[in-house]
């Protein structure tokens, strides 16, 4: 076992783990940050999305030990600070971006690090994007309605409410 | 002007603010204290005799707990299947026993053969893998046809074949059908392949056993679309235990799409083991054991016919289906590619004669069983495919010949035992004729081959029967169980309202649809009202959320409980207005008298029944309580037509889905957004069907799409923005809200129109081709044009 | 995964080091090695992680030569040689997903070599120098068949030198479940000739097709590529596409790689 710390979501964090402890089950088992989820084992449904110093990771596919010293941002952390949804957050429940809401807080750290590189992106920009992400619900359109209304883009003009 | 809140009203959905924030609470999320952690040990032939197992080694690893073989649960029932079919001969279908863990033979990879629990996951796998196992294989049964052979190899060796059933349905006089087809002007045949698919509900499945020995209770946490009925058949069929001791609980799910209906033996092994363990037993599965102990979907193979005389009136339609059941018949295995397809085959069209024959074959892969649409996606898609051939073959429009023989008179009694209470097929392909804009297709068309692409228009209608019942009649077909809902309205003191349903959520948005018409009902706040779902100790006996039931079943009895509620609350109203119950009236929250300016507010209504001090305590209970159990009359009937626009590149196969669009009736509608999404959500599963999933396996039994690294799940850039219309809207006859239902339309009508979409691309590019298997992947697209 | 230690050294000595211990592996990114390692199909007794050290998150840029180092992420490439060499950048910013590309080493790919990767291509096809701490390795000499290379244990990737050539492109066509490359081809034109590399397409890995390198010296111009073919017999058949349509593919996709490098 070794002793790991990052800052998660703007507090220190801290715990004893192993070396083949997951950053995902880092901040599920140890922090009780459930919101990052596990969808698959081959990196690639995109569920466990989280910032690592600003840059989307999967969780699942780094060892906790590897984001020693790092900043930490999940979904838990991405509300307002007076606890309101932040703008894509909102975006999605105003658009219906999210059914079973399993994939979604992966689909919101993967939207606010696009947003950060590309403010407003366009559906092409957006679908290239979301390539890391699995969605089975939504059939992705309302998902990417919600990124571009997220990113101030006029959606009224996009078929079917 | 849109609504803004009741019936008919899109508030935004109450239950994202907490899947937005991470604050969700999915099965996995659950801990209980001083769990352990159970990894199985699951086979990695297809079959084979299990010689011997030795745990002896993995027993002395560290931190295991105990150790699980067939041995253990020798005494216990095995997982029941709910639906008995009765074959062409009156027989009743062959049944075998299906173990919670391998009894001596290995029947399909993935197959449970011991189970270790231990108090880490690692040191369960870590023991799993000191596990001495001993198999001599036997020859793997996979291909239908194969199975079906005389001197096949026998996934049951006390079963007299691999056919599990040899069924017939409509007209059953094989002479009267071939008369037909010999008396017809044109006979278009068409053999087909459905494909196997992996549900892939986004969050893998999960269960939590739990058992107090102060109580003698056991609790189970699951990933579940219906905790009763999970209960049920564990309790009654498995390990035997009284209902009433049992708690099941299915918290947020992540998704079903059917594969969260059955009862699954991980259930089943962590209740029991919970016991014999004396701690919690947790499973979290992982992906790559979701691919191979989810049940799988479709997988049929078809040949269907269809007659039409010199006028082009369908006069006949006959099929012959394999389909595979696995290795043995999960939950619905055996409904679904009868009673939820053979009754669909006539579709929108009045062919007066339809036969429907069909084999279920046991064979050493996964269980099949119902996804998303079951067995409507497969009889749409034969019957759409089979007129599309039909049309191009005739020189007709696609859909002009459809047109000409849609069912225009309601209620209209099909040849296979339906009668469709209420529709209006013209008006739904008006409606998608002009969503889809076919006018502007052929400017379209240039501008694609201008750019080297093919491009093509696909077409099709369909029906769906949802909201499956009446319990007497599917009793009689062979259902175990019944198929009605029930719900229970729980009015508190201050008005506020808990509705306990059983329905279960898990992506369909009921915690904001339910009471959405239950404050529509009554006039009051949405806000007053939330339901609760997905717990046995909480929520009355009900079926849960498969078939697109929820809202016409569920919500049928929702709304005759708070008619009840509301009959009860008028009589104390006319009590405290001193007038007669009959004058009440109640509008807006405000019971009034009618002709009087007399009222009383909801509340004070409520009050008065949980504080009755000024009551008809002689003629009324005080409280404000209601339960309803609702069985439906008769399916109801969603139905459409869709249409799909693809660009093909010739010199890759590879096919781009260009527009979609929906035309849909179904019925009235609760929340236009909601349903919105879930056509969405059926569209790209039945767009990843068409182009892009297939569960494969090889000849050994081994699943060669096992991960998401080769079965490939539709992504965002593999689908367009969708145009969905459902103004269409004929009321469904027989239930209280004249809802139809909609969580399969999209996965049930999407397929033949991108498959009929691409033979139209190939044809305009002067290519023969006049069917390709789905998926139509860039390499079958290609091969089809080169072949 | 099977238990093992994590160490993260600061310096390429330190690493060397820690590599020396027995069954002690390299770990880059880790967007191949973890979900190798959650399937147990390998037991390292020590992970050495090399994304700390500074030297190996270099990237220099002189005398027409792009230097990378080995720990350089994917998106650092896409970001850093969109400038100097588009085709790599485009490439790189094409590898994965965003989140795979922002773990995901060169170094670690080009250790790896998986058939359908997209860095081999590259390499391959720029007549790339891989610089390890030991020695300098030609492209030509480093690749040897699936997921062989010419490292040797405790070998590690300190840099990968990219010749930068006149004109290139890199067309990949998807493998739709895995988004791998079903078939890539990196074509490159440089003065002393056109080099072209194929991933995902061979039973043998990464390949230089020398038929239409030929074609393409005497004219850099996709109907150079008429009538050229590779031979199916030694492509991948698979469930995601016949021999004979991953040697077809691997014709179209040289053709779109010329016509896009202009």
């Amino acid at each position: 076992m070794a002793k790991v710390s990052m800052t998660v979501n703007g507090k220190a964090a801290s715990g004893e783990v192993e070396g083949r402890t997951l950053l995902s089950s880092f901040l599920r088992e140890e922090l009780g940050l459930t919101g990052t989820h596990v969808g698959c084992d081959t990196s690639q449904c995109g569920a466990c999305v989280v910032h690592v110093d600003g840059k989307a990771v999967k969780a699942c596919t780094m060892l906790a030990l590897e984001a020693e010293g790092a900043e930490v941002a999940t979904i838990e952390g991405q509300a307002n600070a007076d606890g309101s949804l932040n703008t894509i957050q909102q975006a999605f429940q105003d658009h219906h971006g999210l059914q079973c809401g399993f994939c979604t807080p992966g689909m919101v750290m993967s939207a606010a690090a696009l947003l950060k590189d590309n403010p407003k992106p366009s559906e092409a920009e957006i679908r290239d994007y979301l390539e890391g992400n699995l969605c089975r619900c939504t059939g992705y359109h309302n998902i990417v309605k919600a990124i571009m209304a997220a990113s101030g883009q006029d959606v009224s003009s996009i078929a079917a409410e | 002007m849109p609504k803004d809140n009741g019936i008919g009203a899109s508030p935004k959905r109450r239950e994202d603010v907490r899947f937005l924030t991470g604050a969700g609470n999915y099965t996995d999320d659950i801990n209980v204290n001083g769990q352990a952690y159970v990894h199985f040990l699951r086979a990695d032939v297809a079959h084979a005799t299990i010689n011997s197992i030795d745990t002896s080694a993995a027993a002395e690893m560290p931190g295991v707990v105990k150790i699980f073989t067939g041995a253990d649960f020798a005494e216990v029932g095995g997982i029941p299947c709910g639906w008995g079919v009765t074959d062409r001969h009156g027989n009743p279908q062959q049944e075998p026993r299906h173990p919670i863990i391998a009894d001596g033979t290995i029947r399909h990879v993935g197959e449970i053969v011991a189970a270790v629990v231990a108090d880490t996951p690692e040191q369960a796998r870590d023991a799993a893998e000191a596990i001495e196992l001993d198999v001599s294989d036997k020859p793997a049964v996979v291909d239908m046809a194969a199975a079906l052979a005389e001197d096949a190899t026998k996934v049951h060796e006390d079963l007299t074949s691999n056919l599990c059933y040899d069924w017939v349905f409509g007209n059953p006089d094989d002479d009267a059908v071939q008369a037909a087809f010999d008396s017809a002007a044109h006979v278009t045949t068409l053999e087909l392949v459905n494909n196997r698919l992996v549900a892939n509900p986004m969050e893998p499945r999960v269960a939590i056993g739990d058992y107090s020995r102060s109580t003698d209770e056991y609790t189970l946490h699951t990933t579940s679309q219906n905790p009763h009925v999970i209960r049920l058949l564990m309790c009654a069929f498995v390990l035997g235990l009284p209902e009433h001791k049992v708690r099941v609980i299915a918290p947020d799910v992540g998704g079903g799409f059917g594969s969260k209906i059955f009862h699954y033996a991980e259930e089943a092994f962590c209740t029991f083991a919970a016991k014999a363990c004396g701690r919690a037993v947790k499973w979290t599965s992982t992906r790559a054991e979701a691919f191979i102990s989810d049940a799988h979907g479709r997988d049929h193979v078809t040949k269907i016919e269809l007659a039409l005389d010199a006028d082009n009136n369908f006069t006949a339609l006959r099929t012959n289906t394999m389909a595979n059941m696995g290795a043995y018949l999960s939950t619905f295995s055996t409904s679904v590619p009868s009673y939820l397809h053979g009754t669909l085959m006539a579709g929108n069209y009045k062919t007066p004669i339809v036969q429907v024959n069909v084999k279920t074959v046991f064979t050493n892969t996964v269980p099949v069983d119902a996804y998303r649409g079951a067995g409507r996606p497969e009889a749409t898609f034969q019957l759409e495919r089979v007129i599309d051939k039909a049309a191009r073959e005739l020189g007709a429009d696609p859909i002009a010949l459809r047109r000409q023989n849609f069912i225009t008179e309601f209620p209209y009694e099909t040849p296979v035992a339906l009668t469709y209470d209420t529709g209006d097929y013209v008006a739904t392909m008006d409606k998608l004729e002009q969503v889809a804009d076919v006018a502007g297709f052929a400017a379209r068309r240039a501008e694609s081959e201008k750019n080297g692409k093919l491009r093509g228009f696909g077409i099709n209608c369909y029906i769906e029967a949802c909201g499956i019942a009446p319990s007497n009649i599917v009793g009689m077909l062979g259902a175990r169980a019944g198929l009605y809902d029930a719900a229970t309205v729980r009015v508190n003191a201050t008005g506020s309202i808990s509705v306990f349903v059983g329905a279960h959520a898990h992506g369909q948005g009921h915690e904001t649809t339910f009471p959405q018409v239950v404050a529509d009902m009554i006039g009051i706040d949405e806000g007053m009202v939330d339901i609760v779902h997905g717990d046995t100790g909480r929520v009355p006996f009900g079926m849960g959320t498969y078939g697109s039931r929820s809202i016409a079943v569920c919500g049928s009895a929702m709304v005759r409980a708070t008619e009840k509620i509301i009959a009860k609350a008028k009589k104390i109203a006319a009590h405290l207005m001193e007038a007669s119950d009959a004058d009440i009236e109640l509008k807006d929250g405000q019971f009034t008298v009618a002709g009087t300016d007399k009222s009383v507010a909801w509340g004070d209504v409520c009050l008065t029944a949980y504080v009755p001090h000024n009551y008809p305590l002689e003629e009324l209970e005080p409280g404000l309580e209601e339960t309803a159990f609702y069985d439906p009359a008769n399916f109801t009937y969603p139905a459409g037509a869709y249409a799909c626009e693809v660009e093909v590149d010739p010199d890759t196969g590879k096919v781009s889905i260009e527009r979609f669009s929906a035309a849909d009736d179904f019925g009235n509608i609760i929340n236009p957004m909601i349903v919105d999404g879930q056509v969405h959500g059926g569209l790209g599963q039945g767009i990843g069907q068409a182009l892009l999933e297939n569960a494969a396996y090889d000849e050994d039994g081994q699943l060669l799409s096992a991960s998401y690294m080769d079965y490939a799940m539709p992504r965002a850039d593999d689908v367009p923005f969708y145009q969905v219309d459902h103004s269409c809207q004929t009321p469904c006859t027989h239930n209280p809200l004249g809802v139809k239902g909609c969580g399969e339309a999209g996965a049930i009508g999407s397929p033949p129109a991108v498959v009929n979409a691409v033979i139209d691309a190939l044809q305009s590019g002067g290519k023969n081709v006049t069917h390709i298997d789905m998926p139509l992947s860039p390499a079958r697209v290609w091969a089809a044009m080169n072949g | 995964m099977y238990e093992f230690e994590f160490e993260k050294p600061s310096t390429v000595a330190e690493a060397v080091a820690a590599l020396a211990e027995e069954d002690a592996q390299a770990l880059g990114g880790g967007q191949t090695l973890i979900p190798t390692l959650k399937q147990r199909l390998a037991m390292p007794s020590k992970l050495v992680s090399l994304t700390a050290i500074p030297q190996l998150k270099e990237i220099g840029d002189n005398d027409g030569v792009l230097t990378i180092g080995g720990a350089v992420t994917h998106a650092a490439v896409a970001e850093a040689a969109a400038g100097s060499y588009p085709a790599l950048a485009d490439l790189a910013s094409h590898i994965g997903d965003p989140a795979v590309r922002n773990r995901g080493t060169i170094g670690g790919s080009l250790a790896n070599n998986d058939p359908a990767a997209c860095y081999p291509a590259a390499a391959l096809g720029s007549g790339a120098t891989i610089v390890t701490n030991r020695r300098e390795i030609t492209a030509d000499e480093y690749f040897r068949g699936l997921f062989e290379t010419a490292l040797e244990e405790g070998e590690i990737i300190t840099a990968v030198r990219f010749p930068v050539p006149e004109k290139a492109n890199y067309q990949k066509f998807l493998q739709p479940a895995s988004r791998f490359a079903l078939v890539g081809v990196f074509a490159a034109k440089y003065a002393a000739g056109v080099r072209v590399a194929v991933t995902g397409a061979s039973e043998e890995g990464v390949f230089r097709w020398r038929e239409a390198e030929a074609a393409l010296d005497a004219s850099f111009a996709p109907d150079a590529l008429d009538g050229l073919s590779v031979d199916a017999a030694g492509m991948i058949g698979d469930l995601h596409g016949s021999k004979e349509y991953r040697a077809h593919l691997v014709a179209v996709m040289a053709k779109r790689a010329v016509a896009a490098a202009g």
